[in-house]
């Protein structure tokens, strides 16, 4: 570990903030080393590809309410896709797959950790850049190329991807050539994300100001670092499950291809021998750490929002840190309670069961100190506080809801139903995705120097917040009447699902109409770009590092070197001259 | 705009910033070839029959090439430690011994991939031979990488050896780190594929 002829002593940056390189418009906006440029960039890549994802969904939705009726509006424009502008059970699971895909991993993790990661931690620990800001801007240029291969399965023989989000085997081995492509552009998401957290965790350790030690970070910084790991970690395996499924679609292995399979009553001619249960261990080994890798970040961002809106410190800030590392490291051990429909017996069942069962502790108590947070304040009720607020329930009721998933027993009725559809969503729509606006609307000053409008905040909010509810309530009941997912029709085509389909067009509308709700967001986030109030540095009164940074910040961001004197929320301190006592002020 | 503590180290850490990223891609590395050699396991492990490595694959071959990886992180370390001794002209040879003994690892290893195809063993023969090959090729995969940065480091990467002596000798050592890795990764593969 010796280092050749080293310099020990930490040299100050403070000389290198003076000069600044005019840069031309493509090194300074498209192929950008700045983390706040390449923040902004995954921020607007991962809204376009949540609308995108979105759009998806609402066409699912309209088959799903009335099943085998002509599309309206774009059912003709789509062609011979949709005959007759009715849309076929391969198109519907094409929009399946690609919704769930493109939801998760180019919608909200991109914005949640290469957005806000990006544009906010390095603010908000007072550094300059990111540790490897070259390999930044390859993070999201890998991050790009695998938007875009995905974009271009659409346009493949046979379409795009069809088997699903997880992408099971054998289904997924002898499907058609999306499949390759699906899983093409995996591996440049992984890559992608592989690299940004490398980054962010040497930012976070080596970057930091003077005086700011980790107990002192901001619990965002913190949940970035912790949602770091689970992403350095759990990728790699998923990697090494696309390397061996397209080795079983490009060099006709089988590793996932049991022998003597049975496709449209025909033997399929390979070796044979395969585990088609691998696939899914390697699979969820990944995909449970990453249902924290999209709900860690949003915790973070909520806990900023609430303890500067309730003008007080967060409560149990130390219990919420050790719950934050606990459940980390917990995520890593739970991924088979996915799976307790595939005959795994009762011991491994035990055993995930009660992995699964640990692992609500450390989220209740982070939930419950952000709730406790708000005991006693006087709370401002501007748009991002009205998101965070809404996360909390929303939050609450996926988190509950998953308890009978996660118990053995009363998983296998609902495994597979639109109760479970119903409770991820409502831990990743009105959970995560709210907080991704309250994000939105809190750090929009900062990288703008503008605020968003309040009104049209508010309308956004109120709106969402009601269709959110009316998308995905219905589902639980659908659910526990035993209707299956991933069914084209929506269960039409099964005589016990009849008392429960008019929920189908409950939850379709309620989707349609949230859609409305979402162009006041669209039109007040370029409006306020140009046209937006102006505001100082700190609008929101905020203790946090960032806010001692020029509104938006400069190429090197500080104006000073910052450097931390105490910890990150001192708000309404007794005896203070106001009413909040930033980080960085001695 | 510089970024801080590329150079120099961080006093409380003890560490630059190249070293703790080396180590965590490292960290993500061992994660993907763990997942690939617990498939193998698996996979193994459910097979009603499995062929002994050394009746199919060619073992004094595979020896040979075990001793040139081996050989190849020696002259690797040489190669750093001649740049900490400010011998610029060792470097080159050593560093140039490096990769050219990768070379010869991955022209040993085109002889054998071969020789498998002329006897009609694919990937799809068996999953024996579809783990061999998915294992091999992504370690061969590795050492081409590794030898391509090597080479940029022997190259046109040397300049900075004038500018910023200490940066670049960091740099060869973070290199040397991952070639080692490739190195140990092989020292893996070659008993659990060939000997067991």
């Amino acid at each position: 570990m010796s280092q050749p002829g080293a310099v020990a002593a930490p040299t100050s940056h403070a000389a290198h903030e003076a000069h600044h390189e005019a840069l031309g418009f493509w090194r300074a906006y498209v192929f950008s080393v700045d983390h706040k440029v390449i923040g902004i960039q995954y921020g607007i890549t991962g809204l376009l590809f949540l609308f995108f994802g979105f759009s998806l969904m609402m066409l699912m939705r309209w088959n799903l309410a009335y099943p085998g009726e002509a599309v309206p509006l774009i059912g003709n424009l789509l062609g011979e896709r949709l005959p007759g502008g009715t849309m076929p059970p391969e198109f519907y699971n094409e929009l399946g797959a690609m919704h769930g895909t493109i939801m998760v991993f180019l919608g909200v993790v991109p914005l949640a950790v290469g957005g806000f990661g990006n544009f906010v931690l390095p603010l908000q620990i007072g550094a300059p850049d990111m540790a490897f800001p070259r390999l930044n801007m390859l993070s999201y240029w890998s991050f790009f190329l695998g938007g875009v291969t995905m974009l271009l399965s659409f346009f493949v023989p046979g379409g795009a991807a069809q088997s699903g989000w997880t992408s099971y085997a054998p289904l997924s081995i002898i499907a058609s050539s999306g499949q390759t492509w699906w899983l093409i552009g995996m591996v440049f998401l992984i890559t992608s994300s592989l690299l940004g957290a490398i980054n962010f965790i040497t930012t976070t350790i080596q970057l930091r100001a003077k005086g700011l030690t980790f107990m002192r970070f901001p619990f965002f910084v913190w949940a970035q670092f912790v949602t770091s790991f689970l992403l350095l970690l759990a990728f790699p395996p998923l990697e090494a499950a696309a390397v061996m499924q397209l080795m079983d679609r490009v060099a006709g292995t089988s590793f996932f291809l049991p022998s003597g399979l049975v496709v449209s009553g025909q033997v399929v001619q390979n070796a044979g021998g395969g585990n088609p249960l691998l696939w899914q261990h390697l699979f969820w080994f990944l995909a449970h750490p990453e249902v924290y890798v999209l709900i860690l970040p949003a915790m973070g961002i909520v806990a900023e929002v609430i303890a500067n809106n309730t003008r007080k410190p967060l409560w149990g800030y130390r219990s919420m840190v050790y719950s934050l590392i606990f459940l980390g490291f917990m995520s890593f051990i739970v991924w088979a309670h996915h799976m307790f429909m595939t005959g795994m017996g009762t011991a491994m069942a035990a055993f995930f069961q009660t992995t699964t069962m640990i692992i609500s502790i450390p989220s209740v108590v982070i939930l419950t100190a952000l709730i406790i947070s708000l005991w006693g304040g006087s709370i401002r009720f501007n748009t991002p506080m009205l998101f965070a607020l809404g996360f909390l329930p929303m939050f609450g009721i996926g988190g509950l809801t998953g308890l009978p998933l996660g118990l053995n027993v009363s998983d296998i009725p609902l495994h597979d139903t639109y109760y479970v559809i119903g409770h991820f969503h409502y831990v990743v729509a009105p959970g995560t995705i709210f907080a991704l606006f309250a994000g939105v609307y809190y750090w929009f000053p900062k990288a703008t120097g503008r605020k968003m409008n309040e009104t049209l905040g508010k309308i956004h909010f109120l709106g969402s917040f009601v269709c959110m509810n009316v998308v995905f309530m219905p589902m639980f009941w659908l659910g526990m009447a035993g209707v299956s997912r991933r069914l084209y029709d929506g269960g039409a085509a099964y005589d016990f699902a009849q008392p429960v389909l008019h929920l189908n067009v409950v939850s379709s509308w309620g989707a349609w109409i949230m859609a409305l709700f979402q162009l006041p967001f669209i039109f007040n986030f370029f409006w306020s770009i140009w046209k937006g109030e102006k505001v100082g540095d700190n609008p929101w009164d905020a203790t946090t590092i960032e806010w001692a940074a020029p509104s938006p910040p400069p190429h090197g961001n500080f104006a000073h070197v910052p450097v931390a004197h105490r910890g990150p929320y001192e708000y309404s301190v007794p005896g203070a001259a106001r009413d909040f006592v930033p980080q960085h002020e001695a | 705009m510089d970024i801080p503590y590329t150079v120099e180290i961080r006093r409380d850490t003890g560490l630059t910033n190249g070293k703790i990223g080396i180590w965590l891609f490292l960290a993500s590395e061992v994660m993907l070839f763990g997942a690939l050699f617990a498939s193998y396991i698996l996979i193994r492990t459910g097979a009603p029959s499995w062929p002994h490595g050394s009746t199919i694959l060619n073992v004094p071959l595979a020896t040979f090439n075990t001793i040139v990886l081996i050989g190849s992180s020696v002259t690797m370390v040489m190669a750093w430690a001649s740049l900490m001794r400010k011998d610029f002209g060792k470097f080159r040879l050593y560093m140039g011994a490096t990769i050219l003994l990768g070379f010869v690892f991955l022209i040993v290893k085109y002889f054998e991939y071969s020789a498998k195809f002329e006897h009609h063993l694919y990937p799809s023969t068996n999953n024996f031979l579809a783990i061999y090959f998915t294992l091999t090729g992504l370690h061969m995969l590795h050492v081409a990488g590794g030898m391509a940065v090597n080479a940029y480091f022997w190259g046109p990467g040397a300049k900075q050896w004038k500018t910023n002596p200490v940066w670049f000798t960091n740099r060869v050592e973070h290199s040397g780190l991952f070639w080692h890795f490739v190195d140990l990764v092989w020292i893996f593969l070659f008993p659990t594929l060939y000997l067991l």
